[in-house]
Order: C-alpha cells, then structure tokens, then sequence
C-alpha cells in the first residue's frame, strides 16, 4: 500500500509541475503582456516601462522560476486591478465556490442514487429507460440556460429563491441544482452499473439463499459494494464541478472563484487568472489523487497494477 | 441466471433504442441540412436590424406576426433567421472541434496502445495532466488574452477535448493489438504505420465514432457557454449561446427570447447524444462514457 501511494504522489507531483508550467505558458504564448496591460491608448514607450516593471523583458526561464518559486510559498503577486495580493482574493472566494460545489454533489448524489437503484432494480424495464432517458436529458441540458431558466421559475414567477447574489443559504439552491445537472448522468449510469454487477454476484445470492429480506440486501450488501467507483467519481466530479463552476457563479453573480477568474479574464488580470487556473487543477490533483487512494485501500487488487 | 432467460426481458425494450438511433439521425440531420441550406430557407437577413419592430412576439403568442414567425430580437433582427444562421455555426464547431481533437486523441491513444511501455506511460501521463486542466476556465482565459473568433474557439476545444478519443482509441488498440489478423498483418511484412492505418484504425473505428458524437455535443455546448459568457464567438454572428446573452436582458419581460435558443440547443445536443447511444448499440462498441 505504501509503495502505491508514493507512486501516486510522484505522479501527482509531477502532473502538478506539468500544469503549472502550462499555467504559466498559457499567459505568455497568447500575445503580449506588456500591450494588453498597457490598453489601447498607450505609446510605444510605456508599454517598454511597464515591460520592464512587470520584468517581462527577462528571459522566460527566469520568469517562470521566479514564478513557480513565489507560488510554492502561496504567493501569486499582486492583482491589477484588484490591487490585493492574488492569494487573498482566492482565499476570500474559496469558501463560496466550495460550498456550491458540495450543495451541488449532495443533490446530485441525492437524485442520482435512488435512480441508479430503481433503474438496476427494474432492469430492461420501462423504468429503466425511462431513468436512462433523464440522464440523457440532463447531460444535453445547456447549464447557463437551465440557470436562466431557473431565475424565471422560481425566481420571478413563484418568488421562492433569490434571483442572484451572495449571501443567505437560498443563494446557493439554484446554481447548485443546476451545477448537480452535470454529475447526475455519470453518476446515475455508474450507481446503475455497479448495482447491476452486484445484484448478479454471488454473494447477494447467497444473501438471498439466507432469506434476508429484500430491503437488506438492496442496502447493505448490493450498494455498499456499487458505492465504492461512485465515491471515487463523485470525488472526480467534485474537481470538475469547481472547474465548471466559472459559468453558473457567472449567471447567478454568486461571488466565488470563478466569477473572480471571470472578472478577471475580462479585465486581462493575468496574474489571477494564472493562479485560479493553477489552484483549481492543483483541486483536482488532490482529488482524484485521495480518491485513487482510497479505492486502493478498499479494494486491495487495485494495488498491483 | 442462464441466458436464455434473460435474453427475451432484454429484447423488450429494444425498440426504444431503435426509435433513439432514428430519432437521434433524424434531428441531426435535419439540423444539418438546414444549416447548409441557411441562405436559401432563411425568411429574412439574419444582420439586418430593424429598430422600429424590436421584440416582435413569435407565433404561438397573441399579435404575432406572420413574417416573423419567431419574433424579432432586442434590435429588431429576425429570429428564426438568426436560429437558421445559429444552427451554422453549432454544427461548424461540433464537426471541425471533432475532427481537431479526434486527429491528437486518436493519434496519442493507438500509438499508446499499440507501443506500450514507455510510449504508453507518456500517453496516460498527457491524458492525466489534460484532465486536470479546467476546460471552460483556459478556454475563456485563452479568448480573452487573444480576442473572441470562430477559428480560435475551434482551436482551443480542438486542443482541449482529446482526452476521451485518446482514453478509448487506446483502450481498444490494446485489446486489437494481439489479435490474429494483425500477427498475420506481420507475417505478411505489413510495416509499423501500414498495420497502424491498414489493420487497426478500421477496427476501432466504430468505437471512436461514439466518442465523436459524445464530443461534438461537449463541443456546441461549451461553445454556447463561451459565447454566453462574451468569449466566444464574437457577435453579431448568431451562435445560439450569444442569442441567450443578449436576451438576457429582457428575458423577465419576454422569456421566449431565451427560451427559442436555448430549445434548439437543447434538442440539437440531445439529438446527438441519441444518435451515439443508438450506435453503440448499433456497433456493440461497448460502454465508452
């Protein structure tokens, strides 16, 4: 178990370096800084004076050093227009585009299980296409405009939620419903398939050969075991809802880290964007790192491969 | 449980899939025809704007106006004009990101598979870092540094959405790779690249074509939302995500400015989704989500 976690750790390391080198790159490569700092109106001259003060005029190598080793300690440099230390904006927003993340994984593993269950339960059935059916809907369902759709429903008609902003917990029902949308198909189809797998196995038969009610089996023996690839996805999942949350946190002007990565992508506040792009791909490394870990731990033939 | 009696419970329901694959080619067919034939069915210059009729009510509302079958929008440009000119770009998106991705995942995948060892720890260590990379976040990013254009959001989905070609085309070569026509594809003194192009692609093919349809919806959705967003396609081209942003405003008012679009977005990406679920059945390409 300890030699498959260092050699997960080295990978994840080394995925890290990998997109942190791209997360640099991605500023540099897409035209020149100094100009798009400097706007339209500015002469020749002061984009050579902030090209220099921004020390963009060093070799790339040197920049990209200095970058990465400021980064290792927290430090992104300061924000352009915000005018604060980059690490405290995100740290200021973390907690909200956190908590949409996880309202948004509780109500799609609250939908997606029950149905993954009944459409494994009923198999070939009716009900089985017709769970299909859902997730095939939910995955064609265009987020922003559900999110739109949502503010015109329950927002303005019947006046239950809030129809944008940050503050109360109402704020987070809606765009976390609509963020759930994007888990809902691959978790249902999974909890399907693994309960599916489970239900043919031979130990449920034997749970059945025993006379356990059908309640019990169901519960405690079937999805017990389909549980385990579901957590290690959900956990997946949870990395690209906080990747994809930029879109939703934009419609609902809920003012989490993506609607900062937006505010700041449209002001051409590079050092942000370079660090919310890197903090949220370091997320998701994290993630899917714990969850391989934990399946290895659960499921011990995993380990050897 | 012996086969045979599952056998007739899984043939019950069949003709629903069936209906999927149809219903899926049909909806994406026609979407696409009417994209081709977009100058020749459209009722009106889907550019001309028109100040003096701005949010003319579509057809199924009281005062709508025959000529303007859906409407007009917020500048008095006719709607199902800027739908028909909006099904264009969808669909240009969805094939030429397809083919762009589709061309580096297939590539990465077959040679992964095929070569393994070394090549293959490459291949899944650029897949693993391709996925930790937050699409919709660089892709905004990238438009916002470099200016919106049609070509560049191609490019940077084209560059972003590989991963899955790249998972499957690798997976499958793996399992073609010791089969018997490739060692008699050897025997024969087939070279590495004629067996790669001759024997193997042929038999991932189909395989690959559900990942298509798979991407291609990815594909018009982000764009959409990057439209949406005020960084994709730049206006006052009519891509459907960038009609939902300018009716935006008046949505409270007139909701049907939304809804028009976002409809045909809808059944357009769902008709996709259709069409690959119906040929992975169809092609026994087994579970490639």
């Amino acid at each position: 178990m300890l030699r498959f976690a260092l050699r997960r750790l080295t990978v994840a390391l080394l995925v890290a370096l990998t997109v942190m080198v791209l997360s640099f790159m991605l500023t540099r490569v897409s035209g020149d800084l100094a100009i798009s700092i400097a706007g339209a109106s500015a002469t020749q001259q002061d984009v050579e004076i902030i090209r220099h003060a921004y020390g963009l005029d060093r070799p790339l190598a040197m920049q990209f050093i200095d970058w990465i080793g400021r980064a290792a300690v927290g430090d992104f440099g300061e924000s352009f227009f915000f005018k604060a230390r980059t690490a405290d904006l995100i740290m200021d927003r973390m907690p909200i585009t956190l908590t949409l993340g996880l309202v948004g994984l509780g109500i799609a593993l609250l939908v997606s299980i029950p149905l993954g269950v009944l459409a494994a339960v009923r198999e070939n059935t009716w009900v089985d296409r017709l769970v299909q059916l859902v997730a095939m809907i939910g995955q064609a369902m265009p987020s922003f405009w559900l999110g739109l759709i949502l503010m015109i429903t329950l927002g303005l008609q019947l006046g239950w939620l809030p129809i944008s902003g940050t503050g109360s917990w109402e704020h987070y029902v809606m765009p976390g419903i609509v963020l759930s949308f994007s888990a809902i198909p691959a978790l249902t189809r999974l909890t399907r398939s693994g309960m599916i797998q489970a239900l043919g196995s031979d130990y449920i038969r034997t749970a059945r050969a025993k006379g356990l009610s059908r309640l019990s089996i169901l519960g405690k023996h079937a999805l017990r075991n389909a549980a385990i690839p579901v957590v290690s996805i959900a956990a997946v999942q949870l990395g690209f809802m906080l990747g994809g949350s930029i879109v939703i946190e934009t419609v609902f002007a809920l003012h989490g880290v993506g609607f900062l990565a937006w505010e700041s992508i449209s002001k051409n506040d590079f050092p942000v964007v370079q660090a919310v792009v890197l903090v949220l791909a370091l997320i998701y490394i994290g993630l899917t790192m714990a969850a391989d870990l934990l399946n290895a731990l659960l499921d011990p033939r995993l380990r050897a491969s | 449980m012996s086969g045979t009696v599952v056998m007739p419970a899984r043939r019950r329901f069949d003709w629903m899939r069936r209906t999927g694959l149809v219903a899926g080619a049909l909806i994406v067919g026609l979407v696409l025809l009417v994209a081709i034939l977009a100058p020749w069915i459209t009722p009106h210059d889907p550019f001309v704007q028109n100040l003096d009729n701005r949010l003319a009510v579509p057809f199924w509302m009281e005062g709508a106006e025959p000529d303007h079958l859906l409407g007009t929008d917020g500048l008095g440009r006719d709607y199902l004009s800027r739908l028909i000119y909006g099904a264009r770009i969808s669909m240009l998106i969805g094939l030429l990101t397809v083919v762009t991705s589709g061309v580096i995942g297939t590539t990465l995948g077959v040679l992964g598979g095929f070569f393994g060892g070394k090549v293959d720890d490459a291949v899944l260590f650029a897949i693993t870092c391709r996925l930790a990379i937050p699409v919709v976040l660089v892709a905004l990013a990238v438009v916002g540094l470099l200016g919106s254009s049609l070509m560049l959001v191609i490019l940077v989905l084209g560059l972003l959405l590989w991963d899955r070609f790249a998972v499957v085309a690798r997976s499958t070569t793996m399992q073609v790779r010791n089969l018997d026509y490739v060692a008699a594809a050897w025997a024969s003194g087939l070279s590495t690249p004629a067996i790669l192009v001759k024997e193997i692609l042929p038999n991932i093919a189909s395989h690959l074509a559900v990942v298509a349809t798979l991407e291609m919806a990815l594909a018009i959705l982000l764009e959409a939302a990057l439209s949406f967003l005020g960084l994709g396609v730049p206006p006052p081209l009519p891509s459907w995500g960038l009609m939902i942003a300018e009716g935006k405003d008046y949505m409270f008012f007139s909701p049907w400015v939304i809804f028009v679009p976002g409809v045909a977005l809808f059944i357009l990406v769902f008709g996709i989704n259709l069409l690959g679920d119906g040929l992975r059945d169809l092609l026994g390409a087994g579970d490639t989500r």
